[in-house]
């Protein structure tokens, strides 16, 4: 991708990278809830992969596929329990070519 | 597994810059150490800018220049202060920094670990990639005396776990080492590699050979959050990132992303960076807290270095070289300890953190320890209001227009004034003052 300037979406910023989705198995999960806190509802628009999305009921959901494991969101949300954080398994997630 | 049935004198969780210090220098040593790294090769999680010290790696590999992937050496450091349209800033280059053993290198990240990882092998250590700890093993006392992982095969037992770990600090945080790290004392970082054939680096940067320039900058890049713009060039390639607080970005509910297209938009950054190939998108925490958040680095069985320790100098910009300096003293303190036949206890591995606090790891945060509260609570004053007013400050002093200077001077004077008030202006000269000396 030449960079000509023009505004980039975060999907196309994470087309460059390299990922080993363990599938079936989410490192992170979103526990239910019927609103989303102020924290959980940041995470729509701080998650730098975009990875938590809000639903059309204004629940908080996530797909964690492009998730580059930089831990934001277990800082903003793991101690109320909202979320759920764990590392992928050895050997899966993100791979940084260049870091 | 195998070596599951083995013991080790150390094992080390992490290969980054202070996992791979501290396993380096006990490997070299002498010790049996396992080291785990989670990413399919080390540096496969690494994320920086990435700025690397020569003066510490050389203190625990001597000969790294023979080898080891060094992008550019620093000439030339940059500092703006910026604003939607402008810049302006100081620009320190000496012909001193061309020297034979630079000072500063540029270094990409993923590249200089797998080096570094091949180094701990050839000093006799065992790293296991693609394995992630899951867990610390406690004996009965509660002292640690091994890791669980996601391998099947059950523990793996050693006398001392180092942990360097990372920011997040998983297993330290989970273990009740320490605790979770605040978003106020933790900044998220985006980045890009850009792409670009070295002579255009040359020319776009005034540099030749291996001659590198970084520009560093605040200002409304950040939009009123305490953050940092960064621009490193590499041999074919530029790093370009921001970084703010995470409370920062929850309350203002920005995004990281748009920041960076913005700063990447800014007219004093596009054209160095125009017509790169972005082959990279990257974020990654930084420790912010300093001194204050330094957590407890030792106990029965383990210390904790890098930035799982929060070891980060958020005003110099600097975090490797302090992680792997922590790494490397931890392991000389265990080798110390081991060497005396003394078991790994919490008493004895305090020796780490005495030999800590008389580095300059621990002097230079303690120098700062009351810039992090400044700067954080102070946001919009030092990196939006002071920007704009020295911005203003210097078009007005360098457009020509007519008007006379004495009014020009009286005009500039009163914007900062009437933006920070008279008062205003002095207490955040002297908070300043204070907290830098």
């Amino acid at each position: 991708m030449t960079n000509s300037g023009t505004k980039l979406r975060v999907e196309d910023k994470l087309y460059q990278n390299r990922y080993l989705v363990d599938t079936g198995r989410p490192h992170i999960k979103v526990r239910p809830h019927k609103q989303p806190s102020a924290n959980l509802l940041a995470l729509t628009r701080v998650c730098p992969a975009k990875c938590y999305e809000l639903n059309d009921k204004g629940q908080v959901e996530i797909t964690a596929d492009g998730c580059m494991e930089c831990g934001t969101c277990r800082i903003l949300c793991e101690t109320s329990g909202e979320i759920e954080w764990n590392y992928p398994r050895g050997g899966f997630g993100v791979l940084f070519k260049f870091g | 597994m195998q070596m599951i049935k083995e013991e080790f004198d150390a094992i080390v969780i992490g290969a980054g810059m202070s996992g791979n210090a501290a396993a380096y220098t006990m490997a070299s040593d002498g010790l049996k150490v396992l080291q785990l790294e989670r990413g399919e090769y080390p540096g496969s999680k690494n994320v920086q800018g990435a700025i690397m010290y020569a003066n510490m790696l050389e203190k625990i590999v001597p000969d790294f220049r023979d080898d080891a992937p060094l992008e550019r050496h620093l000439v030339e450091q940059r500092l703006w202060v910026m604003d939607e349209t402008s810049h302006t800033g100081i620009h320190y280059r000496s012909d001193d920094f061309n020297e034979v053993k630079p000072n500063r290198y540029t270094i990409i990240r993923a590249q200089f670990d797998k080096w570094f990882s091949r180094r701990v092998r050839g000093a006799g250590a065992t790293v296991l990639c693609e394995t992630t700890v899951t867990e610390l093993v406690r004996d009965a006392k509660g002292k640690v005396i091994g890791v669980r992982t996601d391998r099947a095969g059950g523990a793996i037992y050693a006398d001392v776990v180092v942990l360097a770990e990372g920011v997040c600090g998983l297993l330290g945080t989970r273990g009740g080492l320490r605790k979770m790290l605040k978003p106020e004392a933790v900044a998220l970082a985006v980045k890009e590699m850009h792409f670009l054939p070295e002579e255009v680096i040359e020319q776009r940067f005034g540099v030749k050979g291996s001659e590198g320039c970084v520009i560093e900058a605040i200002g409304t890049i950040s939009h009123g959050m305490a953050g940092l713009g960064f621009l490193y060039t590499n041999k074919e390639s530029i790093s370009l990132g921001i970084g703010c607080l995470v409370s920062d970005f929850a309350a203002k509910m920005e995004s990281p992303y748009a920041l960076l297209d913005a700063l990447k938009n800014h007219p004093s950054i596009r054209p160095l960076i125009a017509g790169s190939e972005v082959k990279e998108y990257a974020a990654h925490l930084i420790p912010e807290g300093g001194y204050k958040a330094i957590p407890q680095l030792f106990g029965d069985g383990w210390v904790v270095v890098g930035d799982a320790a929060q070891l980060n100098n958020a005003v110099h910009r600097e975090g490797s070289n302090l992680a792997m300096t922590s790494g490397r003293i931890a392991a000389e303190a265990i080798i110390q300890v081991k060497r005396r036949n003394d078991p790994m206890t919490k008493r004895n591995l305090a020796l780490y953190k005495t030999m800590l606090d008389k580095s300059f790891v621990v002097k230079d945060l303690r120098k700062y320890k009351d810039m992090p509260a400044l700067l954080h609570t102070n946001a919009r004053n030092f990196f939006t209001t002071y920007p704009l007013l020295m911005s203003q400050a210097a078009q007005n002093f360098m457009r020509v227009d007519g008007t006379p200077k004495i009014e020009k001077e009286k005009a500039t004077t009163a914007a900062f004034i009437k933006a920070r008030s008279r008062l205003g202006l002095v207490s955040d000269a002297i908070r300043l003052a204070l907290a830098w000396r």
